[in-house]
């Protein structure tokens, strides 16, 4: 081990250019991944906060008593995917309707406006087949006149996810894939430009594994650092939008810990495979 | 200790490389291989440290056979062997002395044996006054002193150079074949594969002429064929 570690700080001493080539390869392949996670993060979490807005009005017919509607609020509160149930009474909608419009507020005059009932969802019901289910239940009720709940609204939400969702999928396998090219193509180009001592190694009695060894802690020490590099780089990317752009979130230690250890781990495989495949051929 | 049993070695691309060969060196003899380039000597040499398996036959080094040993054997069977090369095959940053000790420490020696062992197998080859010389300060002939101490290193039975002394001008080649021979003369069988005529003729060690991939000669045998048939 103590050889092995001597031998991998050799290899850093007699190949700077390579060894600074490879970390900053994995570095910016996975800078390029932690940007797109960072998107897709935000862009979740924009879409979640959207979402949460997703409300169905059920419209009061004229002249229902209040104590009818109330008492229908609590069956309506136990549908499953409802989360709460408001009531806005005539009054009530004039207000908001006067302090959403302001300078207008003067045209509102009178109870023109409908009483009406405010459903908001639970989490993961907010998909238009049960915003739809939803209204269908209330129209069922006599005193309910229309029930609203931005059909297509919800529908193109949803479209819009499902498409995000596609699309980090594939460029994010896309990226993956020439990462792990690259970086197996730099580590290839270490393996042989050592190729020579490989091939002494073995000629004296060295074992495969005594071979493998020093790439191995190679490849996976400049993972971790490439990983370390990427992840600061990320940072900086996120600190930079939130100052001059808008509000990111970045991501959790968790999150951050995982990408660093697939830097170790790409940096790993990469080494093992490319040292695997040389070794075959001596 | 190096037994070939009607071996033949294909190779896919440039096709049958040696055909029937068989041959037996004994224990602590000096055997040349000799031949015209291509001939076949090199393959030979391969198989005996097994970089190569015959494609028919049987090749014995040392109680291992081909037939069947495997991969993760290969590495204890080279501990029993030196090799030696033309281009010496030295690591060009590291010194002679680390050059050598290279060799013990990936087979495993302990670590505090090392210093001393290099000492004095840098001191048998002559170069005790050099070990901290790297490769690119040390001449042809001193180079291929160092990959000599370095195949010495794990006391091989037999010591397998091809061409050793082909990089060398005749002052050199002599001292290389002088201390081959002292070597030989310790106990270690030599295999050396050479096109050097001077140097055979002026010995009297055994010789094995390969031509075409087939042993057209052995002077342990055969005394009465000479060696003049491919010149």
């Amino acid at each position: 081990m103590r050889l092995a570690a001597r031998e991998v700080l050799i290899g850093f001493r007699r190949a700077p250019l390579l060894s600074v080539l490879s970390v900053t390869t994995i570095a910016f392949s996975l800078f390029a991944f932690g940007l797109f996670g960072l998107v897709a993060v935000n862009l979740r979490r924009s879409l979640e906060q959207v979402e949460e807005r997703v409300e169905i009005r059920a419209f009061i017919t004229d002249g229902t008593a209040t104590e009818t509607v109330v008492a229908a609020m609590e069956p309506i509160e136990k549908i499953p995917q409802v989360a709460r149930v408001d009531l806005v009474t005539k009054d009530q909608a004039l207000e908001r309707a006067r302090r959403e419009l302001g300078e207008f507020s003067d045209v509102f005059d009178g109870t023109f406006l409908p009483a009406s009932l405010e459903l908001r969802l639970k989490d993961g019901f907010r998909d238009p087949a049960n915003a739809k289910a939803v209204a269908e239940r209330l129209e069922t009720y006599a005193f309910v006149d229309d029930v609203r709940y931005g059909e297509e609204w919800v529908a193109k939400l949803y479209r819009l996810r499902n498409i995000a969702t596609a699309a980090g999928l594939i460029l994010g396998l896309a990226f993956a894939a020439v990462a792990i090219i690259i970086i197996g193509t730099t580590i290839r180009m270490a393996v042989l430009a050592r190729s020579r001592e490989i091939s002494i190694m073995r000629l004296v009695g060295a074992t495969d594994w005594f071979v493998r060894l020093p790439f191995l802690i190679e490849g996976f020490l400049k993972g971790v650092l490439g990983g370390t590099l990427a992840l600061l780089l990320t940072w900086a990317a996120s600190a930079t939008i939130s100052r001059y752009f808008i509000e990111t979130t970045f991501f959790g230690a968790q999150t951050a810990l995982v990408g660093v250890l697939s830097g170790a781990l790409i940096g790993l495989l990469g080494s093992a495979v490319s040292v695997g495949r040389h070794l075959r051929k001596v | 200790m190096v037994l070939f049993t009607n071996v033949m070695k294909e190779y896919a691309r440039s096709g049958v490389a040696l055909s029937n060969v068989s041959f037996h060196v004994r224990k602590g003899e000096f055997v040349f291989l000799t031949g015209p380039s291509g001939a076949g000597k090199s393959t030979i040499l391969k198989l005996v440290f097994m970089e190569e398996r015959p494609t028919r036959g049987e090749v014995r080094v040392s109680g291992v056979n081909s037939i069947g040993i495997r991969r993760s054997e290969i590495p204890h069977l080279r501990r029993k062997l030196g090799i030696v090369f033309q281009d010496f095959r030295l690591l060009e940053d590291r010194s002679a002395e680390a050059n050598v000790a290279f060799a013990l420490e990936v087979t495993g020696a302990p670590a505090a044996a090392i210093p001393g062992k290099v000492a004095s197998l840098l001191m048998r080859v002559g170069l005790a006054s050099k070990a901290t010389a790297f490769p690119r300060e040390l001449s042809g002939g001193e180079q291929q002193r160092v990959a000599i101490a370095r195949a010495l290193a794990n006391d091989p039975v037999v010591l397998v150079a091809d061409e050793p002394t082909g990089n060398l001008d005749d002052r050199a080649t002599r001292g290389i074949f002088q201390l081959l021979r002292e070597i030989n003369a310790a106990g270690t069988a030599v295999m050396m594969a050479t096109h050097d005529m001077d140097l055979i003729r002026r010995s009297d060690y055994r010789t094995l002429e390969i031509n075409r991939g087939q042993l057209v000669y052995d002077s342990a045998t055969d005394a009465a064929k000479t060696a003049q048939e491919w010149r």
